[in-house]
């Protein structure tokens, strides 16, 4: 039978189950087929701390949402145009989501009176006409599963296992979703268990077979690729960009990478990625702590390693000690820190970007840092490098300030050439450098005011290093008054002095009077919002601050050029606060701590609330 | 950003790992090498030194200065780390290189620098308070993987640095500033404590006897791993005499036991004592020699891989600290962790086919990838 085929230009999907039922796979592999095609991608996976969660209960969802386009596109949508709902406490937990009008495929074999009851369904949602609003598809998505699989030789709880597949067959029929990659996916991952292959295999076909066939689904979609630059793309979340552009900084330095890491969610996966790359000189300890983790990642900086901690906001929190230490030693290190909702244990695996005060001001002292934040997945490859630049460059410690959105999210990447990724290779000191063939372990470089980085094993350097007030130039103890008051401004003053670029405005018309600023992870969601603005007429400037330590030399003059300023941020303020301090900008602030990305939308609801009020 | 030239990766620097003096050779690169041989002298760093007079730390101080030559090892590839408090001055007067960490965290910055560095022979200072109390975690962990650092512990039983507080090592009832009264927490034995996590070489020693704390040094230096040394260090303002028993003549050598390997362990001024493992208990027992069956004295054997002997052994010392055992309580053979994360790299790195660069851009473009044109 021959279905009409709409072509659309945008569609996002959430794929959501329970903890159990694979949708993050489910959501990857859609992903996959979907960057195969050449669509801009956007991905959002929303999951529970807890590995399994009681079945079928709403704090057991776990979904995965993914957007995708015919033109570039800076956020994984605001709300689904199609939710796969395979349980009832998937349903009500994603249904506040959807619009009026979008389509519910859901798995109607969960829909039994106990799944119902336990997340408070009286009455079955799909037959008591609350959907009506909506393009409701009931799909035994099991009972169609296990019977595709009835002559297979695997347990009937691996039948029912392979439904997602199923559901996945089903979305790549419904939107024309090459297949291949998926195909030998699945024989890659069960390839020492072929039976489980082989019918993981069949339950994806039926699903799509029975797009074909069933008159319910009577349109098929198709979503042109996307107009890219030429290149060659992957698909990436920005862990695992993070993770390679600390690869990439070790390469490209020449040195030896050390990562010291405890595991903390969202974090661990930067620590897993990495100790997979050995052969490039990467060594990654698990240590008994995060403390543990960054003074070992400290020892091998001050051995001549690039060294690199990563963790989240309570693993900061413990580290700040030892940060305050490097500062004072004036080592390299890297601290990533992949934000999640706080205070405390907070939501683990929801995003926030509230760590922003405590990477500038968390550590007793005056202890100032780098701190560099990126503003996508891909992005984390690069600010990635950029921080390993700042830190060996400049000998000090810098935070990169990651969160759980981006680094769960992904999006396409176009492979960079390695021969354009900085050059980061140092010079060791390797011997005296005073005229009278002295060795001062504090003398300075006139430029970036760096300290030596003279490594033990280098003979006639020795010296001593500590977390005591040291003399200027010697290194020695010091309680000198007029010394401590010297290196104090000394060390804030070589941080203030690292060279960054300049702020850029995206302000197409140039005739805008507002200006919003962003930080990290909201960049996605401002230019969605800005975009739509300007689609409008409505004029509005971008900036978006990659360097939050120093800040870019021009930041002050940028917002002084703009009528109103306004920042969106998922905490109370952070940089807003900031910004009001060292410039006396009068900036708004636009604030949520929901634990998810802001939507485009509301964005420019309140953006444009503020264009017509300046 | 400076131009920037070449710099040597550490992993070139030739490999010499701690050996003891005798027959160092292999690839170490001798002292004399460089010109002469090394002397005491050359291990006193500029720096004014800074305890009290009188205290057991320049005892300890002395010590070492004197044994480093013995090593053979260049001065610019010994590293001493620290943590705080007294004992944590001590990199500031060995002229190698030297840092003055955080308080407790010295093992875990040594792991560190040890793992990335095997070039380099790699010491800790701590105290008990340091060790012990804020630090407990890094120092089981270091000593269960086998880091391959040598841990030297100043016991004096007290916090010297912040005025005389009791510490971790200091017994039940300890009347300090901080504990008007008596503390009522009960003591750690160090050395049961590093035999807990299976700690592969564990020894104690004192301050003033320079001679067996060399002799202790000398045999940790030799052993690949973690070597966790106890050093009893007198601390004169704080906590005055607290090892004299095993220091006057009139009573050390009765309260004294002196572990030799090979040898059978009988102590006294007169040998009038032996420790005999008893038939029937878990632990070993004083008893005098004259009533024990020569057969049944234990014969000391720092290599029983079993850490039970050794821990018997640290159970002997009673609140007085008679029966306290020095020297060498257990020395077994283990792959340092060191070694184990040396040669996972090297398996890996043989696999990296050609130029580094090439090898990279091959991982950015690893798994689904597609072109635009």
């Amino acid at each position: 039978m021959t279905k009409e085929v709409r072509q659309l230009d945008r569609v996002v999907i959430r794929f959501a189950g329970d903890s159990g039922d694979g949708m993050q796979l489910t959501g990857d592999r859609f992903t996959s087929e979907t960057a195969q095609l050449g669509n801009d991608i956007s991905t959002l996976p929303n999951f529970p701390a807890e590995i399994r969660a009681p079945a079928g209960t709403l704090p057991g969802v776990s979904s995965f949402q993914v957007h995708f386009a015919n033109f570039d596109i800076l956020t994984p949508g605001d709300s689904p145009n199609v939710l796969v709902a395979m349980n009832p406490a998937a349903l009500k937990a994603n249904l506040p989501d959807l619009p009026r009008g979008a389509e519910i495929i859901a798995n109607t074999d969960e829909f039994t009176k106990r799944n119902l009851a336990k997340v408070g369904y009286a009455d079955n949602p799909l037959e008591d006409g609350s959907l009506s609003g909506y393009t409701v598809h009931p799909v035994g998505l099991t009972s169609m599963t296990v019977k595709a699989l009835e002559d297979h030789d695997i347990s009937k709880k691996d039948a029912e296992r392979a439904k997602n597949m199923f559901a996945l067959g089903l979305l790549s029929w419904m939107y024309a979703r090459p297949y291949e990659s998926t195909l030998e996916f699945l024989e890659r991952k069960f390839a020492s268990r072929p039976a489980l292959a082989a019918a993981n295999i069949v339950a994806f076909k039926a699903g799509w077979n029975f797009g074909e066939t069933t008159e319910d689904f009577a349109v098929r979609y198709e979503v042109k690729p996307a107009k890219m630059p030429p290149g060659n793309y992957r698909n990436i979340t920005g862990n695992t960009a993070l993770a390679l552009g600390l690869v990439a900084a070790g390469v490209r330095s020449r040195l030896p990478v050390f990562l010291g890491a405890y595991p903390i969610t969202p974090a661990s996966d930067i620590l897993h990625e990495l100790s997979k790359h050995k052969k490039f000189g990467v060594t990654t300890m698990q240590a008994e702590d995060e403390i543990a983790a960054i003074g070992a990642t400290l020892g091998a900086s001050y051995g001549g390693a690039l060294g690199v901690t990563t963790t989240s906001g309570p693993g900061v929190a413990l580290k700040g000690e030892t940060i305050s230490l490097a500062v004072a030693l004036e080592l390299p290190l890297v601290i990533v820190d992949v934000q999640r909702a706080g205070p405390s244990t907070g939501m683990p695996t929801k995003t926030e970007q509230a760590d922003l005060n405590m990477a500038l001001f968390g550590r007793h002292g005056e202890a100032p840092v780098a701190v560099v934040a990126p503003c996508s997945p891909s992005d984390c490859f690069h600010a990635a490098i950029e921080a390993a630049r700042i830190a060996l460059t400049y000998r000090t410690p810098v935070i990169l300030l990651s969160d759980g959105y981006i680094a769960n999210g992904s999006e396409p990447w176009r492979l960079p050439e390695v021969s354009d990724l900085p050059d980061l290779r140092v010079e060791f000191a390797t011997g005296p450098n005073t005229d009278d063939g002295q060795f001062l372990p504090y003398l300075r470089d006139p430029v970036t005011m760096a300290r030596p980085w003279a490594i033990p094993g280098t003979p006639g350097l020795e010296h001593r290093i500590g977390g005591l007030e040291k003399a200027d130039k010697t290194g020695d103890i010091s309680y000198d008054p007029t010394n401590h008051d010297f290196m104090v401004r000394t060390r804030a003053a070589r941080i203030e002095a690292i060279e960054v670029p300049d702020l850029e405005v995206d302000d197409p018309s140039g005739e805008a009077s507002v200006l919003v600023l962003g930080w990290g992870s909201t960049y996605g969601p401002i230019g969605a919002a800005c975009r739509a603005l300007r689609a409008r007429g409505i004029d509005i400037a971008q900036a978006h601050l990659r360097h939050l330590s120093p800040m870019p030399k021009n930041t002050g003059e940028v917002l002084r050029r703009y009528e109103r300023v306004v920042i969106p941020e998922m905490n109370l303020g952070q940089l807003a606060n900031v910004i009001r301090a060292r410039y006396v900008v009068d900036a708004i602030r636009y604030n949520q701590v929901r634990g998810l990305p802001f939507t485009a939308a509301e964005l420019e609801t309140m953006l444009e609330e503020v264009v017509k009020n300046a | 950003m400076p131009e920037l030239q070449g710099a040597s990766p550490p992993e070139r620097l030739p490999t010499a790992r701690n050996r003891p003096a005798a027959g160092a050779g292999g690839n170490g690169v001798s002292a004399a090498a460089s010109g002469r041989a090394l002397a005491m002298k050359d291990f006193k760093s500029d720096q004014e030194v800074r305890w009290c007079p009188g205290c057991g730390d320049y005892a300890i101080l002395a010590a070492v200065q004197s044994f480093m030559p013995e090593l053979n090892i260049p001065r610019e590839r010994i590293v001493f780390v620290s943590g705080i408090g007294c004992s944590s001055r001590f990199p500031y007067y060995m002229n190698t290189y030297g840092m003055h960490s955080i308080h407790g965290r010295a093992p875990a910055i040594a792991t560190g620098l040890s793992v990335t560095r095997p070039d380099l022979s790699v010491w800790i200072v701590t105290g008990d308070g340091d060790a012990l109390s804020i630090g407990g975690n890094h120092l089981i962990h270091a000593l269960r993987r086998n880091v391959n650092v040598k841990i030297l512990l100043f016991n004096n039983k007290i916090y010297g640095l912040t005025k005389g507080q009791y510490s971790p090592t200091s017994e039940l009832g300890k009347i300090t500033k901080s504990t008007p009264v008596g503390s009522a927490d009960s003591p750690f034995n160090p050395i049961s404590l590093a035999l807990g996590a299976e700690a592969t070489f564990v020894a104690r020693t004192m301050d003033t006897d320079r001679k067996h704390l060399q002799s202790v040094l000398r045999s940790a230096a030799s052993h690949e791993g973690s070597a966790f040394i106890e050093i009893y260090q007198n601390c004169n303002i704080f906590n005055d005499g607290a090892f004299d028993t095993l220091k006057e003549p009139a009573t050390r050598d009765d309260y004294m036991i002196r572990l030799e390997h090979g040898r059978p362990i009988t102590f006294g001024a007169d040998n009038q004592f032996a420790v005999i493992h008893p038939s029937g208990g878990f632990g070993l027992r004083v008893v005098p020699t004259a009533e024990a069956d020569p057969g049944e004295i234990v014969v000391h054997d720092e290599t029983v891989a079993e850490p039970a002997y050794a821990f018997a052994l640290s159970r002997l010392p009673g609140d007085d600290l008679r029966n306290t055992p020095i020297g060498v309580f257990r020395k077994v053979a283990r792959n340092s962790y060191d070694t184990l994360v040396r040669e996972q790299l090297a398996t890996a790195k043989s696999k990296l086919s050609g130029d580094p660069e090439a090898e990279l851009a091959a991982l950015l473009g690893a798994g689904d990838t597609w072109t635009i044109l």
